[in-house]
């Protein structure tokens, strides 16, 4: 098959998978179902694109979608700020500086080896059954917080600046991490630091 | 005291009725057999048309505005002919041209990438203009989070418009997409940061309450004249907003002098316009914020007289005036921007790249600090 067939079987498997979805949604569960669908489809459907695409930039735009879907998630959980912000770090920051990074490489277009494929496939499989198992053994040990609990919760500045530095909840961790993320600045800027010695100019001979 | 406030702040925030979805939704007389998903989606397809008729009539306003004040900056008289009155029909004109114009797509681009481009700047700069009241009464999305909103979704073209550069395949979009890049990542933190400055003075992040706040003072209480360390938080704020919205003297982007208009290069028709329709959109989004945090947003002496006499904060005299209110506060900063635009020369990306880092960043700290502290000072002598 060619490139140009293979592309349009996954896109046209895609957009049939994304119209199931969406049709089930609406009809098992209305508004909410549908735009539950669409949002989970959209995440989803980014990440195998992201996987597929023989391009890197395609790839990291295809991320896009994922990061745009997961925040529509939050949104119909009613944690707007949550939404928000993994709007604002990873669209506008993180693949921002993605796209910064990959956007001078050219696309891979050799073809698709058997062999790598399979391999990844044994990976994905057995990554996602670890990933069911502890998501599963997680939400029989712990109480499951209802919907307009988890709203209430994150869905408020206020909740969730008292919940950051309130000393008996996450003010340790809080404080931690951005001590982290300092070091990583401090850390970046002195391996990128310009070397004085590497920019004089040579001594005629 | 705090949660009190936080349970008073989600009472008012779903404060039924006032969503023009909503006004929709009650307006409409439909049978009761509809289902409720077909309602919902109707009444927000039509208010995003209403949304979206008002926006572009007013980003047409703004290019005509601007030709006439570059004009009138370069002793020219700027257009003058199409509608008979200094030209105001010249941008209806510009509109239909840009319909009828050839839609070309380079044969070597990325198709796909090259149609969804510009369709992604253009949602996103309207996702976040949704967040954005246009009076105590009248509001599209009411958002505890407004300015985080307009924030996170204003940040999110950057996106696009290196998927339009990248897409283009062609050496100076691509150069365009990586300076613009390279430009919002240093900008957004400044642009943020001296936004906390007010924030902790306003102690909100929603535009409704913010303006609330500064209606003391007979309308003039206004968060600049209350704190000093607002004011080089606003200049930092106005420095890094040009940065983000790529006007001059950051226009590095597009560049047309060395990157023949840059990212848009490729781009014909209406598929260019929606590039300057999110430009024109977002300087007006950024001076109403600075207007919000900075210069009272709905208030002003007018509303402070309003209020003395008793007018209604939801009467429609009252919305009237604090729309008004608003735009001629964004209108001022779109022509401040429009000032420097035809003052300052375009400077070079690496006096961009110090500038952000080395040192808008840090006095922009400096501002958030000196307000906090400024702030705890008046606690304690007041209190």
């Amino acid at each position: 098959m060619s490139i140009l067939h293979q592309q349009r079987a996954f896109y046209g498997l895609l957009t049939l998978a994304l119209l199931w979805s969406l049709g089930y949604g609406l009809v098992s569960h209305g508004a909410e179902g549908l735009a539950f669908a669409f949002f989970s489809s959209f995440t989803i459907a980014g990440a195998l694109m992201c996987i597929w695409e023989r391009s890197v930039v395609r790839s990291a735009f295809s991320l896009m979608a994922t990061f745009m879907g997961v925040a529509g998630l939050f949104l119909l959980l009613g944690s707007d700020f949550l939404a928000m912000a993994q709007i604002l770090i990873y669209v506008g920051g993180i693949l921002a500086l993605i796209l910064f990074g990959v956007m001078l490489t050219p696309p891979d277009l050799e073809e698709r080896s058997l062999a790598r494929i399979a391999g990844a496939m044994v990976f994905v499989i057995g990554g996602s059954g670890l990933v069911w198992k502890h998501v599963t053994d997680a939400t029989e040990s712990l109480a499951v917080v209802p919907a307009e609990e988890l709203a209430e919760m994150t869905s408020q500045d206020i909740s969730v600046g008292m919940a950051f530095l309130h000393p008996e909840q996450y003010v340790v961790a809080f404080e931690l991490a951005a001590f982290l993320l300092t070091v990583a600045l401090v850390a970046a800027v002195y391996i990128a630091r310009r070397r004085t010695a590497d920019f004089e100019p040579e001594e005629a001979a | 005291m705090i949660q009190e406030q936080a349970q008073q702040a989600l009472s008012h925030a779903v404060h039924p009725g006032s969503n023009v979805f909503v006004r929709i939704l009650e307006w409409l007389p439909l049978p009761e057999w509809v289902p409720g998903w077909v309602i919902t989606l109707g009444g927000v397809v039509i208010g995003m048309s209403i949304f979206l008729a008002v926006m572009s009539v007013l980003v047409m306003f703004c290019v005509w505005l601007e030709r006439k004040v570059s004009g009138h900056i370069q002793c020219r008289t700027g257009p003058m002919y199409a509608g008979g009155w200094h030209g105001w029909a010249q941008s209806i004109a510009d509109g239909v041209k840009l319909l009828l114009k050839e839609d070309t797509i380079p044969n070597e681009a990325d198709r796909t990438l090259f149609w969804i481009a510009p369709a992604i700047v253009l949602g996103s700069i309207f996702g976040a203009m949704v967040a954005m009241p246009l009076s105590y009464d009248w509001w599209f999305g009411r958002m505890d989070l407004g300015v985080f909103a307009i924030l996170a979704l204003s940040s999110t073209t950057t996106i696009g418009v290196v998927m339009a550069g990248w897409a283009s395949n062609s050496k100076w979009s691509l150069y365009g997409a990586m300076r613009e890049a390279a430009q919002v990542v240093a900008y957004e933190i400044p642009l943020g940061l001296s936004l906390l400055a007010p924030l902790f003075v306003l102690g909100t992040f929603s535009l409704n309450e913010a303006s609330a706040m500064q209606s003391g003072w007979f309308g003039m209480k206004w968060a600049i004249f209350t704190n000093p360390f607002l004011i080089p938080a606003f200049m930092i704020y106005w420095i890094a907003a040009l940065a983000e919205t790529k006007r001059a003297p950051f226009d590095l982007p597009e560049a047309e002098s060395e990157l023949v208009a840059g990212f848009m290069t490729e781009y014909s028709g209406i598929r260019w316009s929606f590039f300057f329709f999110e430009e024109y959109a977002a300087m007006l989004l950024m001076s109403v914020l600075a207007a919000f945090f900075w210069f009272g947003g709905f208030e002003s002496p007018l509303t402070g007289a309003l209020r003395a006499s008793g007018v209604e904060e939801t009467s429609l005299l009252f919305s009237v005036v604090c729309f008004g209110t608003v735009m001629i506060k964004g209108f001022v900063g779109i022509f401040l921007m429009m000032w420097m635009r035809w003052t300052l020369p375009r400077v070079r990306i690496d006096q961009v790249m110090t500038m952000g880092y080395k040192y808008l960043t840090p006095l922009a700290l400096f501002c958030v600090l000196g307000a906090a502290c400024w702030e705890a000072l008046q606690h304690l002598i007041f209190s």
